[in-house]
């Protein structure tokens, strides 16, 4: 049984411009301790569908899914009150930024032992002994001399590993880690990296990563689901998507890189990524394909079968050629 | 011609007096020690590191922002740190920068056409119909239109804002070009349109580029050079691809295999180093890369290594890796 399902979860805000759909029909099935990557630029709503599911989007947003389960319990009709003894502590986030995601005026003591005493009870003793073995497990050198630190004496990747920390703090069955290592140096990125999978093996936990560095996702993840504009557009095996993507935008995407390329001018994608007002009638991405035909102007595409990583494509690539394509194929 | 030198620099040293309170002494901090180099017409030197490294103090020397504290800099045959002002005015001219940040670094309340202009009202005689035309002329170059000419920066995406920047930079016809992280704020796909401008504009008018980037494989692929820097020194440099294919530092080994690699199928030797960066106003003894090194020895603890050249590239270690 799956550890986390998401049916078709959709997210719209209420703008002065109308409403705006951020996430639209996303699914995600994860298995216990599988790791597991969301990709897509900017804007193609991987985080505020994380959000929704840890339920800390404004008020403004109207979240709507089919199906929200985690750990066969419905997430939909739950309580409120039921619904933070799961977040926080089963289900565990870590954000971009370790600078603005932990609070400046308290010591990192007291924000890791704020979810122990909440979610596990524990009294001061226990809370401090336990605080001082997460630091520890984080690889935090001196952690009883770091309890007492303020994150402004951290540095940036120190303060990760504090967030990280808090995060596991209850051994959440579900870890899901928003861009964790974009504001830090590379050096620092392959210790934390390596420092979530060796967290993710020895807890079992199942792992999300939001990324929008293919490089991140080739080397962590098991499986990957590509958004673009609010939509996902292909899930595959990472070996399978870097080998044979079956959409479009997969395709495009990996061939601009700069380091799959051997010619000086990169074959970049034209265009930029439709936003509100711009969003086209059909496929989403047509303004910006190579294949784009009269249907998909017209029509928007239904996802493929599964052997095509259910592709968000009236004509999935099979072999990086289009199939049932009408007419010669440019390009 | 290209491959005519248009800058030398050697020895190039910045050091900032960092107060520490009233009754210490302020403490020196070395944010560039001794840096050497040149760039020629029509080629990248691409300088990588990570933050604290002294790339951004780099740019800041080069385009003249500030003197060097010692050290040499030559630009186009003309002595920086001896000319006087009238010559440096001309000298400005000719080296130009572009920023990492497209939403700051273009002011909200101006008009694109006028911010492209400004740079031709502030050093040339040019009339208001002439600075119009070439505003025009480069907006066309960098793939936009002629009607964004009057419009405000907050209307453009990201891509096309580091466009505009582009495009300003290159209104007094400069010779050198300071890319510092053009690409790093921006999407991936985006970020290979920003990338083919530049190298086409390179092409176009033989620029000489300064490309200041934390991203290896965005160094591999546009750099004909490349510089590895570390607290201030640079560790290696030599021509990207023996620096790439054959890394003799461990610090470019290290960082070299810390750099995600788009590839699910590539076998990859991980070299991790433990701790931070140290702090440049207390940087350690002898190599300052020796508490994160993996092959450090007594030596590296006493004295600082001298750079020599192996297999074409200038390396500063006492161990590098041969081949």
């Amino acid at each position: 049984m799956p550890l986390l399902d998401i049916d078709n979860l959709s997210v719209t805000f209420q703008t002065a411009g109308g409403l705006f759909t951020a996430v639209d029909r996303v699914s995600l099935h994860i298995n216990p301790s599988e790791i597991v990557s969301i990709v897509g630029e900017s804007g193609s709503g991987k985080s505020v569908a994380m959000l929704a599911l840890m339920g800390l989007l404004p008020w403004t947003a109207n979240v709507t899914a089919d199906v929200l389960r985690f750990d066969g319990q419905d997430l939909t009709t739950i309580t409120k009150p039921e619904l933070r003894k799961i977040i926080g502590s089963q289900m565990a986030m870590i954000f971009q930024e370790p600078m603005t995601s932990l609070n400046p005026c308290f010591t990192v003591g007291f924000q890791l032992t704020e979810t122990l005493k909440i979610h596990l009870g524990m009294n001061r003793a226990e809370q401090k002994r336990r605080a001082i073995e997460l630091l520890e497990l984080v690889g935090i050198p001196e952690p009883e001399k770091r309890l007492s630190a303020y994150p402004h004496q951290l540095s940036g990747g120190m303060n990760q590993r504090v967030m990280i920390a808090i995060a596991i703090s209850c051994n959440p069955r579900l870890l899901i880690a928003d861009e964790p290592t974009t504001a830090l140096d590379v050096t620092i990125q392959a210790q934390i990296l390596d420092l979530l999978l060796k967290l993710q093996k020895e807890k079992g936990m199942s792992l999300v990563l939001i990324t929008h560095d293919m490089g991140v996702v080739a080397e962590t993840a098991e499986r990957v689901f590509v958004q673009y504009a609010g939509q996902q557009v292909e899930q595959q095996s990472v070996k399978g998507l870097f080998a044979r993507p079956h959409h479009p935008y997969t395709q495009a995407l990996l061939n601009s890189l700069p380091e799959r390329s051997n010619s000086r001018i990169l074959p970049s994608i034209a265009g930029i990524v439709p936003g509100q007002f711009d969003k086209p009638e059909g496929c989403l991405f047509s303004p910006r394909c190579h294949y784009t035909t009269n249907l998909c102007l017209a029509k928007p595409p239904l996802p493929g079968p599964a052997d095509f990583g259910y592709a968000l494509c009236h004509y999935p690539l099979l072999e990086g050629v289009p199939t049932n394509y009408p007419g010669e194929v440019r390009a | 011609m290209k491959g005519d030198v248009v800058l030398t620099a050697t020895d190039l040293t910045r050091h900032y007096h960092v107060d520490r309170g009233t009754f210490r002494t302020p403490a020196v901090l070395k944010a560039l020690d001794g840096a050497t180099f040149t760039l020629m017409k029509g080629r990248t030197l691409a300088v990588v590191g990570e933050s604290g490294c002294g790339k951004s103090t780099l740019a800041r020397l080069v385009t003249m922002i500030e003197k060097p504290t010692s050290g040499m800099l030559h630009i186009g045959g003309t002595d920086v740190t001896a000319a006087d002002k009238a010559t440096l005015m001309n000298l400005h001219k000719t080296v130009q920068i572009v920023f990492q940040d497209p939403y700051g670094s273009l002011n909200p309340r101006q008009k694109i056409g006028h911010a492209l202009e400004e740079p031709l009202l502030v050093n040339t005689p040019m009339g208001k119909k002439e600075r119009r035309e070439a505003a025009l002329n480069i907006i066309n170059l960098v793939g936009l239109r002629p009607e964004h000419y009057e419009r405000y920066p907050h209307m453009f995406s990201g891509g096309q804002r580091q466009r505009i920047a582009v495009a300003r930079a290159l209104m007094l016809n400069p010779h050198i070009v300071v890319l510092d992280e053009p690409v790093s704020a921006l999407d991936v796909s985006i970020q290979a349109q920003i990338l083919n401008l530049i190298a086409r504009l390179q092409e176009q008018f033989d620029l000489a580029y300064l490309f200041i980037s934390h991203d290896l494989s965005v160094v591999k692929h546009i750099a004909d050079e490349v510089m590895v820097m570390y607290l201030g020194k640079p560790v290696e440099s030599g021509s990207r691809d023996t620096l790439f294919a054959q890394p003799h530092h461990p610090y470019t080994r290290a960082l070299l295999s810390a750099t995600p690699v788009a590839d699910p199928f590539r076998i990859k030797e991980r070299i991790v180093l433990h701790g931070e960066l140290p702090s440049p106003i207390a940087p350690p003894s002898g190599c300052t890369f020796h508490p994160r090194c993996p092959s450090m020895t007594d030596i590296c603890r006493e004295k600082a290594p001298e750079t020599r050249e192996i297999d074409g590239c200038r390396v500063a270690c006492y161990h590098p890796k041969t081949y």
